[in-house]
């Protein structure tokens, strides 16, 4: 069944849109698409670590994310700086040691094309055992710090104040976020992965009214990308990240139609 | 809860220094429970300060606190919730605990807020939001209860049944509340112990003795205590900038 890449990608992509929908509302909700993006951005580095030392790219890029989420947090208690520039900071950072090394690696053939923007070819067996195992530890986890997470996305103190212990959540939330990042690298690419987590949440916004349709639409949102922007890449021959975020970005178009409705009828 | 003497929360000369500047300092106060237990003061005094002390908000602080509950119920301040998250005051009675249907409908019509339930909570005015937030706090009836200015935004006889309520809620549930207000005539019959706050405990009693309080007086103006009997009493220290206490 796994025989034909178009099936695999399929498969890859689907995985992927069902963790990355509940995700992205918390990236949206909680204001962290700059932080995705550096997270993002550190892959690089994670994927050139991978080919130096032979390892599995996921389990690098994973390790790599964390590191940086970890610096992040240290630089933010440590430094004066605004959260932003040091996002800033270190997304450029990471990105520019990444292509350094990079060129360092001459001997090692190697797509950047296809790491940046993804690519369906490449997707194997192993990806599939790792976005899908992945995918459902990270929504596992999820649920399981869903009621003191979302309660301190609401108000912090409420929640701390009601001992659900926010600090720990978050932490956990920002390895999941390194996580997916790792699993959805070889579909999405690295430079598009945030797009992921966040259009088609965008969309589901215009959508809901509650906090549950809102994941729901998400995770439908971006199972429908991936299908039309994956036939599209297939048919087009276009690389599959850039053509799933713009379907995407079509779906969050026409669902601005809806809001014009109701605000429409309000009226 | 210790067991003899139904304390819930006790500060026991606590202080919070930050930015080299003493928020508050040296508080002692306890929380019994079914006691209504009131900070009031000026504004930048401390209280919220020393509510937050009070349920471990804040962790760096000096002095100690013995806290004997779990369950608690909070009523910030400032709330603000962001656009980004489509929530109805139905999600958020469910926020930090699940309950059943019937027990958020218990708590909303407690506080006249059952009407409001399937609406989202950015449509709702000052005054309603302030119902729904002290309902939620109260549906999972909590042992203590911290309410930040649990009133403002409220209209005036909307105020006064509120503290009414706070009351009878505090004697229904039989917890401990501790309440912050900004103006002790209203919160004077309803409150067993009063602390005024300016950076330091300035006087403390029941509403009585504190309306009374010379140095109320100078906090909160003459008119505020005028309806009492005057009882004078000779300042013994001020404050220097950095709120420390300079004995005269």
């Amino acid at each position: 069944m796994f025989d034909d890449f178009f099936i695999r990608a399929l498969v890859a992509g689907i995985g992927v849109a069902f963790v990355t929908g509940p995700l992205g509302c918390f990236v949206v909700w909680r204001r962290l698409s700059y932080f995705g993006d550096t997270l993002a951005h550190s892959a690089l580095l994670g994927v050139t670590m991978a080919l130096a030392f032979e390892i599995n790219i996921a389990i690098s890029i994973f390790i790599i994310s964390s590191v940086i989420a970890i610096i992040l947090v240290k630089l933010e208690k440590n430094t004066n700086l605004p959260g932003d520039a040091l996002l800033g900071l270190l997304a450029h950072s990471a990105l520019a040691v990444g292509l350094v090394v990079i060129g360092f690696l001459s001997f090692i053939r190697f797509d950047v094309m296809g790491l940046l923007f993804g690519d369906i070819l490449a997707v194997n067996v192993d990806d599939l055992i790792i976005i899908w195992g992945g995918g459902v530890i990270i929504l596992i986890v999820l649920k399981l710090i869903w009621k003191p997470l979302f309660a301190s996305t609401v108000n912090y103190e409420l929640a701390e104040a009601e001992g659900l212990n926010p600090d720990r959540a978050k932490a956990i939330f920002t390895i999941l976020m390194a996580a997916i990042i790792a699993i959805s690298i070889k579909i999405v690419g690295l430079l598009l992965i945030t797009g992921m987590l966040i259009i088609p949440t965008a969309m589901a916004r215009n959508l809901s009214d509650t906090p549950r349709k809102m994941v729901v639409y998400s995770i439908l949102g971006g199972l429908l990308s991936v299908l039309i922007g994956l036939f599209s890449s297939l048919e087009f021959n276009t690389p599959s990240g850039p053509s799933i975020i713009a379907a995407a970005l079509l779906l969050f178009i026409i669902s601005l139609f809806k809001i014009k409705q109701t605000i429409q009828l309000k009226n | 809860m210790s067991e003899e003497n139904n304390i819930l929360v006790k500060l026991n000369n606590v202080g919070l220094l930050q930015n080299h500047k003493w928020l508050v300092k040296g508080v002692s106060l306890t929380v019994k429970k079914g006691q209504i237990v009131t900070l009031i003061g000026p504004n930048g005094s401390g209280k919220s300060t020393t509510a937050k002390i009070a349920i471990g908000i804040h962790k760096n602080i000096e002095g100690k606190v013995e806290k004997f509950t779990n369950k608690i119920g909070y009523v910030p301040q400032k709330i603000s919730i962001d656009w980004t998250l489509p929530l109805r005051v139905n999600d958020f009675m469910v926020l930090t605990e699940n309950l059943s249907d019937e027990a958020i409908n218990e708590a909303l019509s407690l506080t006249g807020a059952e009407h409001l339930k399937h609406k989202s909570l950015g449509n709702l005015s000052g005054g309603e939001f302030q119902r729904v937030l002290l309902a939620r706090a109260v549906s999972k009836k909590p042992e203590l209860l911290v309410l930040d200015e649990p009133v403002q935004g409220v209209d005036f006889t909307g105020e006064i049944a509120l503290y009414k309520l706070i009351k009878e809620i505090s004697e229904k549930l039989n917890c401990g509340i501790l309440l912050i207000s900004h103006d002790l005539h209203t919160v004077m019959s309803a409150t067993d112990f009063v602390l005024c706050l300016n950076g330091h405990v300035c006087c403390s009693g029941t509403p009585k003795d504190v309306a009374m309080n010379n140095e109320y007086k100078v906090l909160f103006g003459e008119q505020a205590s005028q309806t009492l009997s005057i009882y004078e009493h000779k300042h013994d220290h001020t404050h220097s900038d950095d709120g420390e206490i300079k004995k005269n």
